[in-house]
């Protein structure tokens, strides 16, 4: 499923990656490689960016970063 | 050994770079290091350009250079590549490379791509202290086996470990130790194929890239990196390798690297990346210890509220007013006493003068002119700046701004601007020329364009004092007495307006002149930390009090004169100052103001600290006969001039709506490389500022309201 998808609170384990470019760079850089744990932590009031736990940093991503993270549960 | 250093002449000055994550209190450890009073804030990716300072170490001095805080050196961005450039052709004799101790394997990852660049890297492990408090233990011996490089515990905050950490830098310049850096081992065909074109390049290659970092880069082919690259690859052939056969062979180098990338596929980087991270979690595994069970987390509770829909947006405009009320409140008496004293001096200053003898116009030019608006700037702007600056920095440095950036964020984006233009803009509130300059960051040109032509529209420190004051008067106009709670709450809508005006004109340049959609965009929401209170108030009474007085005193004894000699060349029907202002009277009225205020917008160009000072001896010098010497003389002084709410609602509209300061435009000029868009950032607050007090001024009259 698709990270955007993932419900605050819960984690999930990154299977890949569908973007491109310098965002698939960015992504990769901050460690979401596959195999990795990311948890939803917190939705911003406006409900978009959404904060994520990786690799003990949070990370805020707009839904169109996020929407391009696979994961599985 | 560096061959800068070999030279036996002066005692050679030794160069370090300091690399990190943003974040990690890098700029804190460059500040312990140099002393040198640079501001770091709480806030991810603060340095844009690297700063510089030096120190002394024993009998020399030894040169630090700040770089900005990356994640990584392989995304390209702009700071990524101001870092990974400096690390590799600046050549600097010891790379120190920040981590937080807490989250030590995505730190491990920029560490493990700087050691592949140079060996001689140390890693700074810093906040061991708040590592401690979550219970986190660090074997830094096994780190410093695993890694082969030096390894320094440090909590510069508290300015443990720095003495270490020279002691290391030293002992590393100096050759005594010598760091074996186990590198990251790839898959196998990317290991082969570094390996052979590792061997290929040391047939002809004498620079001082290292082989296998240089192979690597080129297998990954990043465009930005290329060109510099084969610029090494040409000048530094080894001896006795020139002309015709350098080419030949740097020409089947570059085709062997192009052949084994072919080969090796387009997944080359997510296999790189992958590595390194393996490698990461492999070290951590080995050395970190974490408490099994969660030690009560109070950043996630301090975010639940601050973020949450219910209080997200009140508990920011709350907090924003409360500094602005205890700013305007606290400020009054201090002014009151400052303005007394001051005053008081100028009296005595121009009997002296006249019992020296000195002639009325250079006593009137010195005393009326210079020394009289220095008296009213520091009287009346010192007093809510030493009160405002540290109360920003101490949100700063606790980390809330990069909450509201997330709180905001959304309305950035529907209003198609780069998620990074909060930072830029919130560097604004601190000045425009600043704000305009940190617009680097961002990637894209499209979204730095409209970043840098918004940032005017939140008004700079030089800009707050002016708003300060106009909302006092504004309360005194209205209820006949100063009201803080009123003038605070009046200062909070204008920033409100600020921020509506740059979000509604971000989104009017992106769908016009600036058409795209908004780009990548990751935020990081790192953990609050307490600042530590006496370095605070050092910090912004030194760096931003003291300087914008400075600024402003340096200015305003120029414009002082100047001002006086417009106010006492006569010419016609009276001075040249009252001649220019009746020129703009008209215009001025129409936007409920009057041709003295415009004037000293006008006049105010070199710096907005400056503004109300001419103003008032605009004023000073007419008809009005007032010797000035408390606040309310000045708000005396206002009433005698005609004001009413109204004029100080205006005055404040289009002190924050008019074209930016000088300095600022200049800046802009530099950043775009373009008057047209220098043209565009002066025209588009001005025209806004225009139409909002006329609206406003033709509203009230209609209803006659004042």
């Amino acid at each position: 499923m698709e990270l955007t998808a993932l419900p605050i609170g819960k984690s999930a384990t990154i299977a890949g990656l569908n973007a491109k470019g310098p965002t698939r760079r960015r992504l990769l850089d901050l460690g979401m490689i596959p195999a990795t744990t990311i948890e939803a932590v917190r939705k911003s009031p406006a409900g978009d960016p959404v904060a994520y736990k990786v690799r003990g940093t949070i990370i805020a991503l707009r839904s169109e970063e996020s929407r391009l993270i696979r994961v599985h549960q | 050994m560096n061959l800068k250093n070999a030279d036996s002449g002066p005692v050679p000055e030794p160069l370090i770079a300091l690399a990190g994550n943003p974040n990690t209190g890098k700029s804190t450890i460059f500040n312990g290091l140099t002393g040198l009073k640079q501001h770091t804030g709480n806030w991810p990716g603060k340095t844009v350009a690297q700063t510089k300072g030096q120190y002394r170490h024993g009998n020399r001095t030894i040169n630090l250079v700040d770089l900005p805080g990356t994640y990584s050196l392989l995304a390209g961005s702009p700071e990524e590549q101001v870092a990974r450039d400096f690390i590799c052709f600046a050549a600097p004799d010891v790379t120190i490379v920040v981590a937080d101790a807490g989250c030590l394997e995505r730190h491990l990852n920029l560490v493990l791509q700087v050691m592949e660049i140079t060996p001689k890297t140390i890693l700074c492990v810093n906040l061991i202290d708040e590592a401690e408090k979550k219970k986190i233990r660090i074997d830094y011996e096994k780190l410093h086996t695993l890694l082969g490089i030096p390894v320094v515990p440090t909590a510069a905050r508290n300015k443990k470990g720095l003495g270490a950490l020279k002691n290391t830098a030293d002992d590393l310049i100096a050759g005594k130790i010598k760091p074996s850096p186990r590198l990251p081992a790839y898959d196998e065909p990317v290991e082969n194929a570094l390996q052979t074109l590792g061997k290929s390049l040391q047939r002809f290659y004498s620079g001082g890239l290292n082989p296998r970092w240089l192979a690597l880069r080129l297998l990954d082919g990043d465009p930005a990196l290329r060109a510099e690259l084969k610029e090494s690859l040409r000048k530094n052939p080894k001896p006795g390798i020139a002309g015709a056969e350098q080419k030949k062979l740097i020409a089947a180098f570059l085709q062997e690297a192009a052949s084994y990338r072919r080969k090796l596929g387009p997944d080359l980087r997510d296999r790189v990346v992958r590595s390194l991270y393996q490698r990461a979690e492999e070290i951590v595994a080995g050395v970190v210890r974490k408490p099994p069970v969660k030690v009560a987390d109070w950043n996630n509770r301090i975010d639940n509220i601050v973020t949450s829909r219910l209080y997200g947006y009140p508990i920011i405009l709350l907090l924003l007013g409360f500094i602005f009320w205890l700013t305007i409140a606290g400020a009054n008496y201090p002014s009151e006493l400052l303005a007394r004293i001051l005053f008081g001096l100028e009296e005595k200053l121009a009997t002296t003068g006249q019992a020296l003898g000195v002639p009325a116009w250079l006593d009137g030019l010195l005393v009326k002119g210079i020394y009289r608006s220095l008296a009213w700037v520091v009287s009346v702007m010192l007093p809510p700046m030493a009160i405002f600056f540290p109360l920003f920095t101490f949100l700063e440095d606790l980390g809330f701004l990069p909450r509201v950036a997330f709180n905001l964020d959304k309305f950035f984006k529907k209003a198609g601007a780069h998620g990074k233009q909060s930072l830029t803009m919130c560097m604004g509130f601190g000045c425009n020329a600043v704000g305009v300059t940190a617009c680097r960051i961002i990637d894209s040109a499209r979204e730095r364009l409209i970043a840098i032509l918004t940032n005017n529209f939140v008004p700079c420190n030089g800009r707050f004092p002016t708003l300060f004051i106009m909302a006092s008067f504004f309360s005194v106009a209205l209820l006949g007495r100063t009201n803080s709670l009123l003038a605070s709450a009046l200062v909070l809508l204008v920033i409100l307006v600020g921020v509506g005006a740059t979000l509604l004109c971000s989104l009017l340049l992106s769908k016009t002149i600036l058409r795209g959609i908004p780009s990548t965009f990751t935020l990081e929401l790192p953990g609050y930390r307490w600042p530590k209170i006496g370095t605070l108030l050092i910090r912004s009474i030194l760096d931003r009090t003291l300087f914008v007085l400075g600024r402003a005193v340096t200015i305003a004894a120029p414009a002082g004169a100047f001002v006086w000699l417009l106010a006492n060349i006569q010419s016609g029907e009276g001075s040249l100052l009252t001649q220019l202002a009746g020129w703009l009277q008209g215009f001025g009225n129409l936007l409920g103001m009057d041709g003295y205020i415009i004037l000293a917008f006008i006049l105010g160009l070199p710096a907005n600290e400056i503004v109300l000072p001419i103003l008032v001896m605009g004023y000073l010098s007419g008809s009005y006969l007032l010797e000035p010497e408390s606040v309310e003389a000045f708000h005396a002084l206002f009433f005698a001039n005609g004001w009413t709410w109204l004029t100080a609602l205006n005055v404040m509209i289009f002190a924050l709506l008019h074209f930016p300061c000088g300095t600022t435009l200049l800046t802009i000029r530099k950043e775009t490389l373009g008057g047209k868009w220098t043209f565009l950032s002066a025209f588009l607050p001005t025209v806004a500022g225009i139409i909002l007090c006329l609206l406003i001024t033709q509203v009230v009259r209609f209803f006659r309201l004042v």
